[in-house]
C-alpha cells in the first residue's frame, strides 16, 4: 500500500513543477498582453519576393 | 485643383481619398508629401513589406507635425522621467503610440532596428497601443528615438501624465497567482480525498490515511493564508466602515471551514472539509477573474494631465527653452506652433491665432483671436506660430480649475449600495440566527460537541457562494456583451449602477451632434447665380474652415478667378471678382462695429456685395442619427439637455427630443457640474452623457458618466463608460439590458437560497459529512455560474445585442 504514498509524492511533484511553470509565465509578463503574440506569429520575418509570389499562386489555385 | 476628377483614388500609404492630388511616385499616388516621405523612408530601408500585410496601413501625414517637436527630450530631467530603466548604455522606454491600428503597424514597429543600429529591440503591446523600446544610448538619444518614430508616421504621445508617474498598471498579477495556486491545491486535495469519497478508507491502514489528510492540510495552507486573503481584507474594510458586505459571510464560511477541518484533522484524524474550502476559493477567484475585463487602450481615469503636453517652449530674449509645464508661471512668454496646445490661460502677444476649442467647449470651428485677446488653456492653434504671455498657471486655468473643485478632491461616496452588499447583510443575519438556534437546540438535547458541530456545519454550508458568484459572472458577462456592442464599461459595478439610474443628462455639442462636421445654410435674400459665382471666387482663396464650408455649398457654381483678394485675420475676407466687391466675415467686419445687429454666435458669416448686405451663412451642427429613437427609448427617464451653446437650435432640439426634455443653454463646465449636483441632492441617480473636457466635471460627479467618443483613440475624460458615437441610439437598450442583468442576479439568489435550504437541513440534523459538502457546494456554484452566463447571453441574443 505504501506504493500509493510514493505515487502520491511523485504526482504532487509533477503538479508543483506545472504550478511553478505557471507562476514563471505570469511573472515573466506572458499574461500582460494576451493579444499581440497571436498577431505576431502571423508575421514572417523575411520573405523574398519569389516566395511571396509562389504563395499567392497557392492561394489562387485553391 | 478641381480639374482632375477621378473616382476612388486612394493614398497608397494611408488609404485616404486623394482625388486631385499630384503627389505621385511611379504608379503610386499619395494624399500628401508626408505620406510619400514615409513611403520613401520605408523603401530605402527595405521595409516595403509593410504595404503587403494590410492595404494602405499608414497613418495620414496631412497633419504632420513640425520639426524640433521633441527638443525637450534632450533635457536630462525630462528623459529621466520617461525612461523606465537605464544602465548608462542600454535604456528602455515605453511610448504610447495612439496611431497603432493593424498588423502592419506591429510588423514595422518591431522592425525598427533596421532603421538604426541604435535600436536594440522593440516590442508592441497592441491592445495598450504601446511600444517598448530598448536602445543604445551612445548611438541614439531619446529624442532621436521619438523623432524616428514620428518620421515613419508613429508619433509617440507624450503628455503631462506620462511624466508625472502616471504609468501605474491597474492589472494585477496577484489574481493570476491566487487563482493558479487555488486551482492547484483544489485539484490535488480532491485527488487525495478520493479514497474517502469511495469509502475505501477501511482498506487503507491508518498511518497512510493520516499521511493523506496531513498533505491536504499542508495544501490548504496557501489557499487559506494567501488565496483568500482578499476576502478577509475586504470584509474587515467593510466592518471598519460599519458595513457588512458580501465578503463578510464568505469570510466566515472560509474561516469556519478551515478552523473545523484543521481541528478534525489534528485531533480526530478525520477527513475535514479542505476539498470544499479550496473548491470554494477557486470558484470565487475564477469569478473575480471573469469580472475583471479590462479594455487596455481605453482609460477611464484621465484628467486634463493626459491632454496637456509635458513641456512648453518659453521665449526669453532671443532664446527658446523648453520648461516642464509645472514650471510655467505667470508672465512667461511662450511660443505655440501649428497644431500645438495652449497650456495655460494667456494673452496673445504676437501673431494671428485661430484657436480650435473643440475639447474645451465642444465647438468645432476655430475661433479667431487678435493681439491682446485672451486665449484659454486647452485650445489648439491652427496656423502659424504665435507668441503668448501666460496669465494663469496651468493648474489654475479656466478649464483645469474644474479639477481643483472640491468635488474632485473629496473621495467619492458610494451612493448606490450594491445588491450583493444589501443581500449579504440579511443573509449573514439569518444564517447566524439559524446557526445559533440549532446550536441551542443541540445543547439541550445533545452534547456540546454535537452543538458545536451543528453550529459550524450551518456556517459552512450556508456560505453564500451562490450569491458571491452570481454577481461577478452575470455582471462580467454583461460587460463583455456591452463591449462587443461598442459600449465599454469601466468595471462590473457600473452595470449595476446603470440599472438604477432615473435621470439622464445629455450634452449637446459632440454628444448629440457630430464633432467635426457641420452643415452650412444661408439666411437672407435669395442668392443669384452671379452672386454665388463671385462668392465662390473669393472664398476659394481662403483656407479658413468657414470658407471651405461655404465653398462646399457651391459645388455646382462655375469657378471664376478673383481679381483681388485680401484676408483679415479675426475679421473676414475682401475680394473683387467679376467687377464686384465682396466682403465676407463677422458682423462687425461686414456691417461695421456699430451696426447693432445681434452677433448670433461665432459661426455666422455675413455677406455683402458692392456694399449691399445679402444676408448671412450659418454653420449648423449635424445631429447624429437616431436621436429621435434615443429620445423615445429614454421616455421612462427624466431627461435634461445641457448645452454650452446659444439657444439658436432650441426649436430643432424640441422637435428631436420631445417636449418633456428640459433644455438649458449657455452652460459653463461648472454649471454642468452644479446641475448634476443639484439633481443628486434631490435624490436622483444621474447618468451623464458627454464628451469633452467641458463635461468632465459632470461626468465625474454623476453616478454613471458616459463619454461619447468618435473612434476609440479620442481623448475622453474620467468616466464610468465609453460609448462609441454611432451606438448612441442604442443607449436605451443598454439601460434596459442592465436591468435585465440585475433580474438574473435576483433569480440566482433564489436558486442559491434553495441550495442553502437543502444544505442547512443536513447541517441542523448534524448529518453534514465531508462528502455531502464536497458535492453540494461545487454543485450550487456550477448551477449559479451556468444560469448567470447562459441567461445573460441568451437575453442579449433575444434583445438583438451581439
Amino acid at each position: 500500500m505504501w506504493v500509493l504514498a510514493i505515487l502520491m509524492f511523485f504526482s504532487l511533484l509533477v503538479a508543483i513543477v506545472f504550478l511553478a511553470a505557471f507562476i514563471w509565465a505570469v511573472r515573466s509578463g506572458q499574461y500582460d498582453d494576451k493579444y499581440t503574440p497571436a498577431l505576431r506569429i502571423l508575421l514572417d520575418d523575411e520573405v523574398s519576393d519569389e516566395e511571396e509570389g509562389s504563395r499567392k499562386e497557392v492561394v489562387r489555385s485553391r | 485643383m478641381d480639374t482632375i476628377l477621378s473616382t476612388e483614388l486612394k493614398c497608397y500609404h494611408c488609404g485616404d481619398d486623394c482625388t486631385g492630388s499630384n503627389v505621385v511616385l511611379g504608379e503610386k499616388v499619395f494624399c500628401c508629401n508626408g505620406c510619400k516621405t514615409v513611403y520613401e523612408i520605408l523603401e530605402k530601408n527595405n521595409l516595403i513589406r509593410y504595404y503587403s500585410l494590410t492595404e494602405a496601413p499608414g497613418v495620414s501625414q496631412r497633419k504632420a507635425q513640425m520639426k524640433n517637436k521633441f527638443g525637450y527630450l534632450d533635457d536630462p530631467q525630462m528623459s529621466r522621467s520617461l525612461v523606465d530603466f537605464t544602465d548608462g548604455r542600454v535604456s528602455s522606454v515605453r511610448f504610447s503610440i495612439p496611431s497603432v491600428h493593424c498588423s502592419s503597424c506591429i510588423w514595422l514597429l518591431e522592425n525598427l532596428y533596421k532603421f538604426n543600429p541604435g535600436i536594440l529591440s522593440s516590442r508592441v503591446n497592441f491592445p495598450e497601443k504601446e511600444v517598448e523600446l530598448k536602445y543604445n544610448e551612445s548611438i541614439l538619444s531619446l529624442r532621436e528615438v521619438a523623432e524616428l518614430l514620428s518620421r515613419i508616421g508613429y508619433e509617440p504621445e507624450i503628455n503631462l501624465s506620462s511624466t508625472e508617474g502616471g504609468k501605474k498598471k491597474t492589472y494585477s498579477k496577484s489574481l493570476y497567482y491566487k487563482t493558479g495556486i487555488a486551482g492547484f491545491c483544489f485539484a490535488n486535495i480532491m485527488l487525495l480525498s478520493f479514497p474517502e469519497y469511495l469509502s475505501l478508507v477501511n482498506n487503507v491502514d491508518a498511518l497512510l490515511k493520516s499521511v493523506f489528510i496531513y498533505i491536504t492540510l499542508v495544501l490548504s495552507l496557501p489557499v487559506f493564508f494567501y488565496c483568500s486573503s482578499g476576502y478577509f481584507s475586504s470584509a474587515i474594510q467593510g466592518l471598519r466602515k460599519k458595513v457588512i458586505n458580501i465578503d463578510f459571510p464568505v469570510s466566515i464560511g472560509i474561516l469556519t471551514l478551515f478552523g473545523r477541518s484543521t481541528y478534525e484533522i489534528v485531533f480526530l484524524s478525520a477527513q475535514g472539509y479542505m476539498d470544499s474550502l479550496s473548491g470554494l476559493v477557486f470558484f470565487l477567484l475564477l469569478g473575480r477573474m471573469f469580472q475583471e475585463k479590462t479594455y487596455g487602450l481605453l482609460s477611464f481615469e484621465r484628467d486634463y494631465k493626459s491632454y496637456f503636453p509635458a513641456y512648453a517652449v518659453i521665449k526669453t530674449g532671443g532664446l527658446e527653452t523648453p520648461v516642464p509645464l509645472s514650471g510655467l508661471k505667470e508672465g512667461d512668454r511662450i511660443i505655440i506652433r501649428n497644431e500645438e496646445l495652449v497650456p495655460a490661460d494667456s494673452v496673445l502677444i504676437k501673431g494671428s491665432a485661430s484657436i480650435d476649442y473643440s475639447f474645451v467647449s465642444g465647438e468645432s470651428l476655430p475661433i479667431e483671436a487678435v493681439e491682446g485677446d485672451l486665449i484659454y488653456a486647452g485650445g489648439r492653434q491652427k496656423g502659424t506660430a504665435i507668441e503668448l504671455e501666460v496669465i494663469k498657471r496651468t493648474s489654475q486655468s479656466y478649464i483645469t480649475r474644474l479639477w481643483n473643485n472640491s468635488d474632485f478632491i473629496k473621495p467619492e461616496e458610494n451612493r448606490i449600495l450594491t445588491f450583493s452588499s444589501v443581500a449579504g447583510k440579511y443573509f449573514t443575519a439569518s444564517v447566524l440566527l439559524i446557526a445559533l438556534l440549532s446550536a441551542i437546540y443541540w445543547l439541550k438535547f445533545g452534547s456540546t460537541q454535537q452543538a458545536l458541530n451543528v453550529f459550524t456545519s450551518v456556517l459552512i454550508v450556508a456560505c453564500p457562494c451562490g450569491l458571491a458568484l452570481s454577481a461577478p459572472f452575470t455582471l462580467g458577462n454583461t460587460l463583455r456583451i456591452f463591449g462587443r456592442n461598442k459600449f465599454y464599461l469601466k468595471n462590473a459595478a457600473a452595470v449595476e449602477k446603470l440599472s438604477r439610474i432615473n435621470h439622464v443628462v445629455l450634452d449637446k455639442t459632440g454628444t448629440l451632434t457630430r464633432l467635426s462636421e457641420k452643415n452650412i445654410r444661408f439666411f437672407g435674400m435669395e442668392l443669384q447665380e452671379c452672386d454665388r459665382k463671385v462668392i465662390k471666387a473669393v472664398t476659394h482663396n481662403s483656407m479658413h474652415p468657414l470658407s471651405r464650408l461655404i465653398l462646399s455649398m457651391m459645388r455646382d457654381t462655375e469657378l471664376i478667378d478673383a481679381e483681388e483678394f485680401k484676408e483679415y485675420p479675426g475679421g473676414g475676407l475682401e475680394g473683387v471678382a467679376d467687377g464686384k466687391t465682396v466682403r465676407l466675415g463677422s458682423v462687425s467686419f461686414v456691417l461695421g462695429s456699430d451696426s447693432g445687429v445681434h452677433q448670433g454666435g461665432s459661426s455666422s458669416v455675413y455677406v455683402s456685395i458692392n456694399d449691399e448686405i445679402k444676408g448671412y451663412f450659418r454653420a449648423e451642427s449635424i445631429y447624429r442619427e437616431g436621436i429621435r429613437e434615443l429620445a423615445h427609448c429614454l421616455r421612462n427617464y427624466n431627461v435634461s439637455l445641457l448645452s454650452g451653446d446659444y439657444d439658436g437650435e432650441k426649436d430643432r432640439l424640441r422637435d428631436l427630443l420631445g417636449s418633456r426634455v428640459k433644455l438649458f443653454f449657455r452652460q459653463s463646465p461648472l454649471d454642468k457640474l452644479n446641475y448634476v449636483k443639484k439633481l443628486q441632492e434631490q435624490k436622483n441617480l444621474v447618468l451623464m452623457v458627454g464628451d469633452g473636457l467641458n463635461d468632465a466635471g459632470a461626468l465625474f460627479k454623476s453616478e454613471v458618466g458616459i463619454a461619447v467618443s468618435e473612434g476609440s483613440v479620442n481623448f475622453s475624460p474620467a468616466c464610468e463608460a465609453i460609448l462609441e458615437a454611432q451606438e448612441l441610439r442604442g443607449l436605451g437598450d443598454f439601460l434596459k439590458f442592465s436591468k435585465t442583468s440585475m433580474k438574473i442576479i435576483y433569480v440566482n439568489l433564489i436558486v442559491s437560497v434553495l441550495y442553502n435550504f437543502a444544505g442547512i437541513s443536513f447541517a441542523v440534523e448534524n448529518s453534514l459529512t465531508p462528502i455531502v459538502s464536497a458535492i453540494l457546494m461545487p454543485l450550487s456554484s456550477i448551477t449559479v455560474v451556468a444560469i448567470a452566463t447562459l441567461s445573460t447571453s441568451l437575453m442579449a441574443k433575444i434583445r438583438g445585442l451581439n
